[in-house]
């Protein structure tokens, strides 16, 4: 026998003992089946959204989840603003997702198909946990595959032609530990890495760089993006227990990627039920990032390097969130072929700065650009608020 | 290479044999307060992807936040 196999035997021995420790079995959650309305506003854009979600168990073991959702964009960010049309657009979305236990292993497969007039994405994932070490340990692997047909539209809103410019594929590997610290404590820590290949750049925003020969002393220009990326994103959570029935919780994320960017996010939330009818959530979220090492506001002249980027999610910002949710048990005892329906209605204020993208919505005042020197407009900065409500029945 | 092959074996299947004889300082009986809805993670399924979709469409970061889905990001 040669080294090879004796060590891939032991390695074998190795799995099987650790899975020696499996014990009793792992549960799926109950079925519900939920309707989801939202509204989004800021930037310029008004987005809403409308969603379907059924889960069922077809047994103690096996639970088919389907959702569907579809928002409506209207209105004009920033770029459009400043090339001068409107967005008008419609994505929908759905989803297939199966979920199977055996023992203390979970198995998940889903499918999700988003569907817009100039962007298609396919995108698969399959993934497992395992409870172990007295079911006070969960530990989950995942990976998704994500195919996108990139095209633009060339028309109006009303009338679009769409150009179908390629393709981007996108490989996500997921892993976490979730651990059980005391009988009020419950901490986890998720790692991501996602890998991008193709076409990675947003066809409808551009680059500005510097041009004497116009009058508003700069032209715009298409952007040209590396055709890789990868990102690696560290999240560590944990969730406390408050001796009132109530919970706590902080969680932080670190993200860096191939394209420069380092990004931090802190988040605390605080969750207070009141009787057995009513639950209020508030939410405080910090996020910042620099800027990707290819992304300019104002480029000295177009082609000035390899890689030009002027979009707004590459530069340098901040935002901040504030978010305060209710949620209403209108059937707490249940009804019909209910066990309990509750109602939920989430107000959320984002507001967003940013620390070398100017706004350039001036462009086409008199004087040229309003006034403004290439480079010396005010910094860009929008408030959003998002409203969602939904109703949500369990049986 | 053999020897310390042998010895990650020994130690590594010593290691998970403690591991299974860890007794759960957290008895099942006791996780009443864990099993409450409120300490879930993602209580509000479409909720959560939603928000996170929001801020993945604005932001230059992405991932372990156990969201699979599509789209441009445009909105």
């Amino acid at each position: 026998m040669t080294l090879v196999p004796r060590h891939l035997s032991r390695l074998a021995a190795l799995a099987a003992l650790s899975l020696i420790c499996v014990a009793g079995a792992a549960v799926l959650p109950d079925d519900r089946a939920d309707l989801f309305y939202s509204t989004y506003k800021g930037g310029g854009m008004d987005i809403t959204g409308e969603s379907v979600l059924v889960r069922k168990k077809f047994s103690e073991n096996f639970a088919v989840e389907a959702n569907y959702f579809v928002d409506k964009v209207s209105g004009a960010s920033i770029d459009v603003l400043s090339q001068a049309s409107v967005i008008k657009d419609e994505r929908k979305q759905k989803s297939l997702s199966v979920d199977y236990i055996h023992d203390k292993t979970q198995y998940n497969v889903s499918y999700t198909n988003s569907t817009e007039r100039d962007y298609i994405s396919n995108t698969t994932h399959a993934s497992l946990s395992q409870d172990m070490f007295g079911d006070l340990t969960t530990v989950s692997l995942g990976f998704t595959y994500s195919h996108n047909t990139v095209g633009e539209n060339n028309g109006t809103a009303n009338a679009p032609v769409i150009s179908w410019l390629g393709h981007a594929t996108s490989r996500s590997f997921e892993g976490g530990v979730s651990q059980i610290v005391t009988r009020n404590l419950i901490a986890g820590v998720t790692v991501e890495v996602i890998t991008d290949q193709g076409l990675l750049s947003n066809p409808y925003r551009s680059i500005r760089f510097l041009d004497p020969l116009v009058p508003l002393g700069y032209s715009l220009g298409t952007q040209v993006y590396p055709n890789t990326h990868t990102s690696t994103a560290v999240e560590t959570r944990a969730k406390y227990y408050l001796p009132y029935r109530a919970a706590a919780s902080v969680s932080y994320r670190y993200f860096s990627d191939t394209w420069g960017i380092r990004a931090n996010t802190i988040e605390l939330d605080y969750t207070q039920p009141v009787s057995n009818k009513w639950i209020f959530e508030g939410r405080v979220r910090h996020y910042s990032q620099n800027a990707a090492t290819f992304y300019s506001d104002l480029f000295p002249f177009a082609g000035s390097q390899n890689f030009e980027a002027r979009d707004q999610n590459l530069a340098a910002s901040t935002n901040n969130t504030f978010d305060g949710k209710v949620t209403y048990a209108f059937a707490p005892e249940g009804f019909l072929i209910f066990k309990r329906a509750t109602a939920s209605f989430d107000v959320t204020r984002i507001t967003f700065k940013y620390s070398d993208f100017r706004n350039i919505k001036y462009y086409n005042d008199t004087p040229a650009g309003g006034g403004y020197q290439p480079g010396t407009e005010p910094l860009y900065a929008f408030d959003a608020m998002v409203y969602q409500f939904y109703i949500s029945m369990f049986f | 290479m053999r020897a310390s092959l042998k010895l990650v074996v020994v130690v590594g299947g010593l290691l998970l044999l403690e591991a299974c004889s860890i007794q759960p300082w957290v008895k099942p009986y006791e996780r009443d307060r864990l099993a409450d809805p409120i300490m879930s993670w993602d209580r509000d399924a479409i909720s959560g992807a939603y928000l996170d979709h929001v801020y993945e469409s604005r932001e230059g970061s992405r991932g372990a936040t156990g969201t699979a889905g599509g789209g441009c990001g445009c909105n």
